[in-house]
């Protein structure tokens, strides 16, 4: 019995990105800013101000189906770039297996943007961490609170103007200055052998 | 038949013991305690990163902390000793301090890995330089992570720093 080989046709690699930074342009021309190309990977520059429209007709479009937000972070180009921030949304589509990167201008002096957790509810915890490194605030975001530091913690540590080894001593997080202080105290009851 | 002990005499097995056979024991109080305190060091089951899976790692059946008398115990009342395993944060400080603060005397601490001795590659915002600056560390175990080996020779050492002690028990200590 002859042997034959059988071919599994996969699934076409989806919309070309640059496709689809096209379809946004279309879409939204007085939003996108920019479309940029680094390696085959496409990102859309876009206002902050119809982010959520943006991203819902991403997420919604039949040809499009955007329905994986697999990274939601922001990072900060001081010095760099005139706008201070940008919120980073990394999409994909599990239907068409395509990608698309929108990056969302946030200003340094009013650092705000519209929650999507009503489209992707697994932005929620995205969006608290993005709120506790660089101090974005999500407006709409149903449980906006710090997520890895301190709820007491001051400053925004992974913005480019926060000291890496972070505040001196006397400045420090008190529940951690306070535990110094009474291990001191307690010192002199430890054995000395 | 009781032995004619008239006739054999005290037999000096090392330096300050003294058997009397068949079964009297002479030896100072020092090192009945220290040798029942370091063949039973009991560590609370405690660890914060990467350093805790050796920790397991040297407490299961290929290194078997065991058969030194090391048992894991799952609360620091009933512990004698807490190793570090890994990187302190400043938020995790508070905590560590309380599961040390309530171990019972004698209490030892062992600094586990170079983050939980130093603060190893994390020169960060969130870490804490050593946990030395709010706990009496007794070992230091490098490494990143220590091997199994490298746990159990800092144990060992700690078993010698106890074997020396001196009157840790006497209540004018």
């Amino acid at each position: 019995m002859a042997v034959t080989e059988v071919r599994i046709s996969i699934h076409p690699a989806g919309l070309n990105p640059k496709d689809i930074a096209e379809k946004i342009k279309e879409q939204f021309p007085d939003q996108v800013i920019d479309v940029a190309e680094f390696r085959d990977q496409v990102s859309v520059i876009a206002k902050r101000d119809q982010i959520v429209p943006l991203l819902k007709y991403l997420h919604d479009d039949p040809i499009l189906s955007m329905d994986h937000l697999q990274d939601l972070t922001a990072v900060d180009y001081l010095k760099k770039k005139d706008v201070r921030f940008e919120v980073v949304y990394n999409l994909y589509s599990t239907k068409y297996r395509h990608h698309i990167r929108i990056r969302a201008q946030v200003p340094e002096n009013d650092p705000k943007i519209n929650s999507v957790v009503p489209i992707w509810a697994g932005a929620n915890w995205h969006e608290r961490e993005c709120f506790d490194m660089f101090g974005i605030e999500f407006t709409g975001h149903p449980d906006l609170r710090r997520i890895l530091m301190p709820e007491d913690w001051e400053g925004y540590p992974l913005r480019k103007d926060y000291p890496l080894q972070g505040p001196a001593l006397e400045n420090d997080w008190p529940g951690f200055t306070e535990v110094l202080k009474r291990s001191k105290e307690l010192r002199e009851f430890e054995w000395e052998g | 038949m009781l032995l004619d002990t008239s006739t054999v005499g005290l037999i000096t097995v090392e330096e300050g013991t003294k058997i009397l056979p068949p079964n009297v024991i002479i030896t100072t109080l020092d090192k009945v305690v220290n040798w029942g305190r370091l063949s039973s060091i009991w560590p609370t089951t405690f660890g914060l990163a990467c350093c805790a899976i050796e920790m397991m790692a040297a407490g299961a059946a290929h290194y078997d902390l065991d058969r030194f008398g090391i048992i894991f115990r799952g609360s620091p009342r009933q512990a004698d000793c807490m190793i570090v395993a890994g990187t302190v944060t400043k938020k995790m400080v508070p905590v560590v301090r309380r599961v040390y603060d309530q171990i019972p005397e004698p209490r030892y601490v062992i600094a586990m890995g170079s983050c939980a001795c130093t603060g190893g590659v994390f020169r960060t915002y969130s870490t804490v330089q050593g946990c030395d600056t709010f706990l009496p560390v007794d070992v230091y175990v490098p490494g990143c992570p220590p091997r199994p080996e490298t746990l159990l020779e800092g144990l060992m050492l700690l078993q010698e720093k106890i074997r020396k002690e001196q009157a840790r028990w006497s209540p004018w200590r």
